[in-house]
């Protein structure tokens, strides 16, 4: 089922990277990395946040378009100069659009994205509930009389005798 | 002249298949025997059509006949013979092909081996699944036939996509389609019983093992598919949620809970309703998923809006069946009537509690995929759901269903005693605790989630050599009765472990694992946790349709060689597309996983490392799932039992 939208993304990559530089840069590059371990660690959960914008669902951490690259960099730059996560975040949004963002802004409609999920969770629990209540409040059995439990009891006594010779298969 | 010869067995597949749909219903409707008989030639006639058209379709690909669109589009001479086979399917017409093709192989099996089902249920399952037939042959034939011909054909074809080249990929669709295709069994069954307004135990029996068969397939296909991710993609993900993975997933979780749903339909004749609902939804959800992969609707709503034929059939035909069936389930399932009575306390609300959440895990995975699509329709708004939005939303439902097995798998039937089986899990509960503590004792200033993967993955699978111990009863021969236990228990025991072991994977190839990039000069070497990495040489070697760079790289742990892996740079020419090829040494405990990158301007290449823990588990976990379906598929009970029943506990077939 992949097949045919990676191979139409891949078509798709393959166009963008011919009309770029032409080397084709593979996800996080040496050069890149930042020298600070910390700032760098932040901006490697940061890019994993972020949309690779003409890829198919995949973050710029992982992509290996140019563009990705270029994001990834904006963002270590970002973070150089002191701004926090959020700050990054917004300020890449900003230019980006939401589009970019990989975990979308709880705000507006999206708070349907979000409360789905567990409303489904407490309406379907609710109706489990009441459907097993519903069963369990069934009448009872009467209880078994003295009659019926030495015949039990004699039944039983002879599966376990027959247990005994030929175990359970 | 075999390809004509494909063409037009395809077009009688149609035909047959309209029969098969129309027949045996009215046969089965007004009780006239010589009509539903006509249900089990047309089911092996139509398998036998469709096969002579695959394997037309296969012959000119292995010929590499250019007078097929397809073939040109997707073949290439130079391609090894591996990729000339697998390119039949490789591409969206062939891959129909196969779809319909595993169809008309469920729709004979269940002529061939159903033998023991009453006359009309057979009858009218064979139609429901010869409808879906109709409805798949005829959008090939009338959108995306794969028999076309070019009028002027070229000396040489385009190649498949390399990323698609690789044995992994190469049988990946035909099990994925397995299970997908699959699943329409157990929709076959739900609704030839919604029509006959009966469901009883022996329904649950009939039709588990057609859903635990195709569920076994479903889960062998999205294994291979993150395992193909893992070693091909170069960066050693294994999973991404992305819409296209989503879509074999939907199918999974609710064919996970039709399967634990139909048990209590086939014990305690409960759940009833709610299980015919799953057996819909689990097909519904093969459709949809053949929608969003097939339209492209996804990829790009635009792209949908300026071709949006295909798109638009396929949700014809998902309307058709999803509401045509879903109306007959409205009008019909008030009428089936749940006989078990439960306890709060028991296996059987154990089991809903494992449907809620399968159910509401799916419908968070479903709202999530689709979400962007129906932000963008109604609010004009752009925007992307992701793995974070994913991870965050899907796993808690994991953690509450790994919590709540190995409890819920020895809660006795009807009712239970919670004190008491919680009393006989003391052991695994200890275990479980005691193996976190250890990996948190162990790993340093690190994130929770490695000891809390680590203690639920035990959990589960403790709990599943708990539960497979508990069924040997007491006293000095338990040993020698584990072995004889039925099949289908162990098949459990290994499905509900394989369960755990896959979930401590997951977190700690997740919490653990550990990367270097870094531009390496030949000879240089380097540390990767407690490894030494040389780079030795890099060469340039041809390969039969493309040219690749070969890295030689030499991994030592405490002086001594490890290993010896060789990474590549891959380019395709034909298709002007460069690929890597990571290599790994897959080990038990962690997988080497080496990159190639480009080579620096400054001299050295750019090289990426990685250390997975634990990796091969995900799949092993998978693994052991499916292998628990495949024992339990082989239990003499489903066999015998299945076969006996019908012929002595139905004597007024009418």
């Amino acid at each position: 089922m992949k097949i045919r939208d990676l191979s139409l993304f891949f078509k798709a990559l393959v166009l963008i990277l011919n009309l770029g530089v032409g080397a084709v840069a593979w996800a996080v590059q040496p050069d890149e990395i930042l020298s600070d371990p910390a700032l760098e660690t932040r901006a490697r959960s940061l890019s994993q946040e972020l949309r690779c914008l003409v890829c198919r669902n995949e973050n710029i951490d992982e992509s290996h378009a140019e563009l990705a690259r270029d994001l990834r960099v904006l963002v270590r730059e970002r973070l150089q100069e002191g701004d926090t996560d959020t700050e990054a975040l917004a300020f890449i949004t900003a230019r980006y659009g939401e589009y970019v963002l990989l975990m979308p802004r709880a705000t507006g409609a999206n708070w349907v994205l979000y409360l789905s999920g567990p409303l489904m969770l407490i309406i379907g629990a609710g109706l489990a509930f009441l459907f097993v209540r519903r069963r369990s409040v069934a009448p009872d059995e009467a209880p078994l009389s003295v009659q019926d439990q030495a015949q039990l009891a004699g039944i039983l006594a002879q599966a376990q005798k027959s247990e005994l010779k030929d175990p359970p298969q | 002249m075999i390809v004509e010869l494909g063409h037009f067995t395809l077009i009688l597949a149609l035909m047959v298949a309209c029969v098969q749909m129309i027949l045996p219903m009215i046969g089965a409707q007004t009780g006239r025997r010589s009509l539903m008989a006509t249900a089990v030639p047309t089911a092996i006639l139509q398998l036998i059509l469709i096969g002579v058209s695959f394997a037309a379709l296969t012959y000119a690909f292995v010929q590499s006949d250019f007078s097929l669109r397809i073939v040109v589009e997707n073949s290439h001479t130079l391609k090894p013979m591996l990729y000339k086979i697998s390119g039949v399917w490789g591409n969206h017409e062939g891959s129909l092909l196969l779809w319909v093709l595993i169809l008309a192989l469920f729709g004979a099996s269940a002529a061939l081996f159903g033998g023991n089902l009453p006359h009309k249920l057979r009858a009218r399952v064979l139609s429901v699944q010869g409808s879906i037939g109709v409805a798949f042959l005829a959008f090939m034939i009338l959108t995306s036939n794969p028999f076309e011909r070019l009028t002027e054909p070229p000396f040489n074809g385009n190649d498949l996509n390399p990323l698609l080249q690789d044995p992994g990929l190469a049988f990946h669709p035909p099990f994925l389609y397995l299970g997908y295709v699959g699943m329409s069994m157990a929709f076959s069954f739900a609704i030839a019983a919604l029509i006959e307004g009966r469901v009883d135990a022996a329904w649950g029996r009939w039709v588990r093992p057609w859903t635990l068969a195709a569920w076994v397939f479903l889960t062998i296909g999205i294994a291979m598919g993150s395992w193909w991710a893992y070693y091909e993609l170069g960066w050693g993900g294994f999973w991404f949620w992305d819409p296209v993975e989503n879509a074999s997933f939907m199918p999974w979780l609710i064919a996970t809970a039709l399967l634990h749903s139909a048990i209590v339909v086939e014990k305690r004749e409960s759940l009833k309703s709610w299980t015919m609902l799953l057996a819909i939804l689990a097909f519904g959800f093969s459709l949809i998923g053949t929608f969003i992969v097939r339209s492209g609707v996804i990829t790009s709503v635009h792209a949908f809006a300026n071709d949006p034929e295909r798109g638009v059939f396929i949700l014809m035909i998902l309307a058709v069946f999803m509401g045509g069936a879903l109306m007959l389930y409205a009008a019909r399932a008030s009428t089936l009537e749940t006989k078990g009575v439960f306890g709060l306390v028991s296996r059987e609300t154990a089991l809903v509690l494992n449907n809620l959440l399968l159910a509401v895990s799916c419908f968070v995975v479903f709202v999530g995929t689709i979400w962007p699509l129906v932000a963008e329709m109604l609010w004009q708004r752009k925007l992307s759901v992701g793995a974070p939005f994913f991870d965050a939303a899907f796993s808690p439902f994991i953690v509450l269903l790994a919590l709540a097995l190995p409890l819920g798998s020895i809660l006795a039937w009807k009712r239970g005693k919670l004190g008491r089986s919680f009393g006989q899990l003391w052991g695994a509960l200890v275990l479980a605790i005691a193996l976190g503590a250890l990996v948190f004792a162990l790993q340093t200033g690190r994130s929770a989630l490695g000891p809390v993967g680590a203690a639920l993955g035990a959990w589960v699978v403790f709990g599943a050599v708990n539960d497979m111990w508990g069924r040997t009863g007491r006293g000095a021969v338990r040993l020698g009765r584990l072995l004889r236990l039925p099949r289908a228990d162990w098949g459990r025991g290994f499905s509900h472990a394989g369960l755990g072991v896959t979930v401590f994977a997951v977190s700690a190839i997740t919490a653990w694992q550990s990367e270097d990039i870094r531009v390496v000069q030949l000879g240089e070497t380097f540390p990767l946790g407690a490894y030494m990495i040389t780079l030795d040489a890099v060469e340039d070697a041809p390969g039969p349709n493309y040219a690749a760079q070969i890295a030689t790289m030499i991994i030592h742990a405490n002086g001594q060689e490890v290993n010896r892996l060789y990474p590549e740079k891959r380019f395709y020419p034909v298709q002007g597309m460069p690929t890597t090829e990571a290599a790994i040494d897959q080990g038990f405990f962690r997988d080497i996983y080496l990159v190639l990158g480009d080579k620096q301007e400054v001299g050295g290449w750019a090289v990426r490392s990685y250390l997975k823990p634990f990796a091969n588990w995900i799949w092993g976990g998978c693994l052991m799932m499916a292998l628990g379906g495949f024992l339990s598929l082989s239990d003499r009970r489903h066999r015998v039992a299945a076969g006996a029943r019908p012929t002595q506990g139905q004597p007024h077939e009418n």
